[in-house]
C-alpha cells in the first residue's frame, strides 16, 4: 500500500529573481491524502503549479512512480499528465461549455469512446457529484458549490491516479466543505487514488490529511511533515503548533 | 522640571514635556487625542525634548487623555520609530491598555521586505536597462507566439489540430453576421465624408463628376478594408482579449494546459481562422457600402446621374484595386485576431489585468493595422498592383 507515488526532490520555486520556497524534499505514498499546509502566501498554490507541471522549477524535480517529470520528453510528460485530476481554486470549468460538455472534453481528447458511452460517464460523474440532471447548464448558472464540485467531476472524468485539490473549501459554507471532505474520502476510497490538498481548514485537514507538509513563508523552507495529527501532538516548532492550534499558545 | 509645553488648536489637546526620573524624559498628555485635532509632528515633539540636553529613555503619562482614536496610535508609532531612531529608549508599557494592543498589533506584521524594494525608483540607468530588457522580452513573446500559432496553423492544414467545431461556428457569426449593423454604419458616412471632402475640391475645377473615381477607388483599396479592420479591433480583438483573459484569471487555462491539450490550438486557432475569413467579406460589404454613401452626396447635391455615377464608378474600379484592397483586409483580420489573442493569453490573473489587456488590445490591433498598411501600400506599388 505505501508505495512511493510521488517525489519531490530539492525543488526551489521563484517568479523572476524572487524565491518563493527554495530546497523541498517529500514523498507522497499511494494512497495518502497529503496536506500541503502554511500561512496565506508562503507558496502552495505555487508549489501545486510546480507539481501539476504548469511552472518549471527553478531546481530539483517532481518524479512520479520514479518518472522524472520535467526531465522527460515532452510526450512522456503529457502521459504523465493524463494520470492526474486537478480541482483548480476557482473550479476553472471552461465558461462557454455546459457541464457536461466540461466533463467530456478529456474524455474526447484521450480515449475512443463512442459519444453515447461518452455520455454516460459524463452522467455517472456528475451523479457521483451530486448533480444529476445538470448536464445541459453553463458554469454561470449554477452557484458556487455546485460549481466545484462540477469541477471535480471533470478532474475525475479519467479516473486519474493523482487527485489534486487547491483549497476545495473555500467560499463554501461549513456543510458543504465538510460533504466534499466526505465526497474525497469516498472518492480515495473507492477509486484508490492518491490525494494532494492545498487547505486551511484545521477540520478537514485533521479529518482527512494523513500525511503532510509544512511550508514557512519567512524561512522559505518546509519546517515540517508528517501525519497531520501526530504533528499536533508531538511537534516542537512553535509556528507549526500555532498552525494546528489556531494561535493557542502551549 | 518642565521643558515645553505645547497645544492644539483651541487647546483641544496638551502635551507636556517634562524631566522624569533618573534620565528619561516623560511625556504627559492630556485632552483631546483623535484624528481631526490637528496631532504635533514627532520628529517636532522630540526637538523639542531633546533641546535640554540627551536623554536615553522616554516614558509617557496618557492619565489625561479625555478621548482618543486611530489619531492617538498614529502618533505614539510615530513618536516610538522617531526615538528608535535617534536610539532614545521609549517605554510605551505605562500606555492604556487598548492602546498598548493596537500598538503591538500594528507592529506584529512585520513589514515585508521583499515586497516593499519594488516601491524604490532606481536610478536613471537602471531604469533604461529595465525597459530595454522588457522590450527584448516583450518582442520574444510575440515572436513565440507568431510561431507557436504558425505552427497550429499547419497542424490544421494536415487536419490534426484541436478544436471545437462550434467554438469556430459561434465566432464566425459573432464576428460577421453580427459585425454587419455597425459596419454598414461607419463605411456608409465614410463615403459621404470622402465624397463631400472630394467634392469641395474638384468642383473647383468643375469636375464634380469624378468624385464617383475618388470614392469608388479610395474605398476599394484603402477604406473598406481599413475601416472594417479598425472597427474589429475595437469590437472583437477587445472581446478576444477580454475572453482569453478571463479564462487566464478563472484558471481555464491552466486547466487545458494540465489535460494537454494546447490552447494555442484549442482557443486561438478558431478566432483566428473565423477573422481571416470574415475579415475581406466585410471589407468588400464596406466598400459596397462607402460607395453607395458617395452615391447619395453625388446624386443628391452633386447632381450627377445615377446611371453616370453607377458607370464611372466601375470603370475607375480596376481588378487590382478589389484585390490590393481584398488582400490587405485578410492581413489585418490575422493581425487583429492575433493582437487580441496575445494579449488576452498574456494577461494577468486579475480583473483589472483583464481591462488592460483589452485596452492594449484595441491599441496594439491599431498599430499593427496602419503600419502593415503602409508596409503593403508600398510593396503593392513596387509590384504594380
Ligand atoms: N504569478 C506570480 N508572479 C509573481 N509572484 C507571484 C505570482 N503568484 C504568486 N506570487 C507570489 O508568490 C507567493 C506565493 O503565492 P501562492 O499563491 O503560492 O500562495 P499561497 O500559499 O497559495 O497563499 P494562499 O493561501 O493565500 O492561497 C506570494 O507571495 C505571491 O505574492
Ligand atoms: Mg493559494
Amino acid at each position: 500500500m505505501s508505495s512511493v507515488k510521488i517525489e519531490v526532490r530539492d525543488l526551489d520555486m521563484m517568479y523572476g529573481t524572487r524565491v518563493i520556497q527554495k530546497n523541498l524534499n517529500f514523498t507522497v505514498n499511494a494512497g495518502d491524502v497529503f496536506v500541503i499546509m502554511g500561512g496565506s502566501g508562503c507558496g502552495k498554490s505555487t508549489l501545486l503549479r510546480h507539481m501539476i507541471g504548469l511552472i518549471e522549477p527553478a531546481r530539483g524535480d517532481v518524479y512520479y512512480d520514479g518518472r522524472s517529470f520535467w526531465d522527460a520528453e515532452p510526450s512522456g510528460r503529457a502521459a504523465q499528465l493524463r494520470r492526474l485530476g486537478v480541482l483548480y481554486q476557482s473550479g476553472a470549468l471552461w465558461s462557454s461549455m455546459t457541464l457536461a460538455e466540461n466533463v467530456a472534453l478529456p474524455l474526447g481528447e484521450y480515449t475512443d469512446l463512442a459519444a453515447a458511452e461518452i455520455r454516460d460517464v459524463v452522467a455517472l460523474k456528475l451523479a457521483l457529484v451530486g448533480l444529476a440532471g445538470f448536464e445541459d447548464f453553463y458554469p454561470a448558472e449554477i452557484s458556487g458549490g455546485m460549481r466545484k464540485r462540477a469541477a471535480l467531476a471533470r478532474a475525475m472524468a479519467l479516473d486519474p491516479d493523482v487527485l489534486f485539490f487547491d483549497e476545495p473549501s473555500a467560499g463554501l459554507d461549513p456543510i458543504s466543505s465538510r460533504l466534499l471532505d466526505d465526497l474525497i474520502h469516498e472518492l480515495r476510497d473507492s477509486l484508490g487514488a492518491t490525494i494532494i490538498v492545498v487547505t486551511h481548514e484545521l477540520p478537514s485537514i485533521f479529518a482527512i490529511g494523513t500525511n503532510s507538509v509544512f511550508l514557512d513563508a519567512e524561512t522559505k523552507t518546509m519546517i515540517a511533515g508528517g501525519d497531520p495529527k501526530t504533528l499536533l501532538r508531538e511537534c516542537r516548532d512553535p509556528k507549526v503548533h500555532r498552525f494546528l492550534t489556531r494561535g493557542e499558545e502551549n | 522640571m518642565a521643558i515645553a509645553q505645547i497645544e492644539g488648536t483651541a487647546s483641544a489637546w496638551q502635551l507636556h514635556v517634562a524631566r522624569g526620573p533618573s534620565d528619561a524624559v516623560l511625556l504627559r498628555l492630556s485632552g483631546r487625542w483623535t484624528l481631526d485635532a490637528r496631532l504635533p509632528l514627532a520628529g517636532a515633539v522630540l526637538d523639542d525634548a531633546q533641546s535640554d540636553g540627551r536623554f536615553s529613555r522616554m516614558a509617557f503619562d496618557a492619565g489625561g487623555v479625555e478621548a482618543w482614536d486611530s489619531g492617538l496610535v498614529i502618533f505614539l508609532r510615530a513618536i516610538a520609530a522617531e526615538a528608535q531612531r535617534r536610539g532614545l529608549d521609549a517605554d510605551l508599557s505605562p500606555l492604556p491598555e487598548g492602546i498598548r494592543r493596537l500598538l503591538a498589533l500594528a507592529a506584529a506584521v512585520p513589514e515585508r521586505k521583499d515586497t516593499s524594494a519594488g516601491a524604490r525608483r532606481p536610478f536613471f540607468l537602471a531604469r533604461v536597462g529595465t525597459s530595454t530588457l522588457d522590450g527584448v522580452r516583450e518582442a520574444r513573446a510575440l515572436l513565440a507566439f507568431l510561431g507557436e500559432a504558425f505552427l497550429s496553423v499547419v497542424r490544421l492544414v494536415g487536419g490534426k489540430a484541436r478544436f471545437q467545431r462550434s467554438e469556430l461556428l459561434l465566432t464566425l457569426q459573432q464576428v460577421g453576421a453580427q459585425a454587419l449593423p455597425i459596419v454598414s454604419l461607419i463605411s456608409f458616412l465614410v463615403g459621404i465624408i470622402l465624397a463631400y471632402v472630394g467634392a469641395l475640391q474638384l468642383r473647383q475645377f468643375g469636375a464634380q463628376v469624378y468624385v464617383a473615381d475618388l470614392v469608388g477607388i479610395a474605398m476599394t483599396r484603402e477604406m473598406g478594408a481599413m475601416m472594417a479592420a479598425i472597427i474589429m479591433a475595437g469590437r472583437t480583438g477587445a472581446a478576444f482579449a477580454a475572453q482569453l483573459g478571463t479564462m487566464q484569471v478563472n484558471e481555464e487555462i491552466d486547466a487545458l494546459q494540465t489535460l494537454g491539450i494546447p490552447a494555442m490550438e484549442f482557443l486561438v486557432l478558431p478566432r483566428m481562422l473565423a477573422l481571416a475569413l470574415m475579415m475581406p467579406l466585410l471589407g468588400v460589404y464596406a466598400d459596397l457600402l462607402g460607395i453607395l454613401g458617395g452615391a447619395v452626396v453625388g446624386l443628391g447635391t452633386l447632381d450627377l446621374g445615377a446611371a453616370e455615377y453607377y458607370y464611372r464608378t466601375i470603370n475607375a474600379i480596376g481588378i487590382d484595386d478589389f484585390v490590393a484592397g481584398v488582400m490587405k483586409a485578410s492581413v489585418f483580420g490575422v493581425l487583429v485576431a492575433i493582437a487580441g489573442c496575445l494579449r488576452g493569453m498574456q494577461c494577468g490573473r486579475s480583473s483589472a489585468a483583464v481591462g488592460a489587456a483589452a485596452t492594449s488590445a484595441v491599441v496594439t490591433g491599431i498599430v499593427l493595422i496602419i503600419v502593415s498598411d503602409a508596409m503593403l501600400t508600398v510593396v503593392f506599388d513596387l509590384i504594380g498592383l
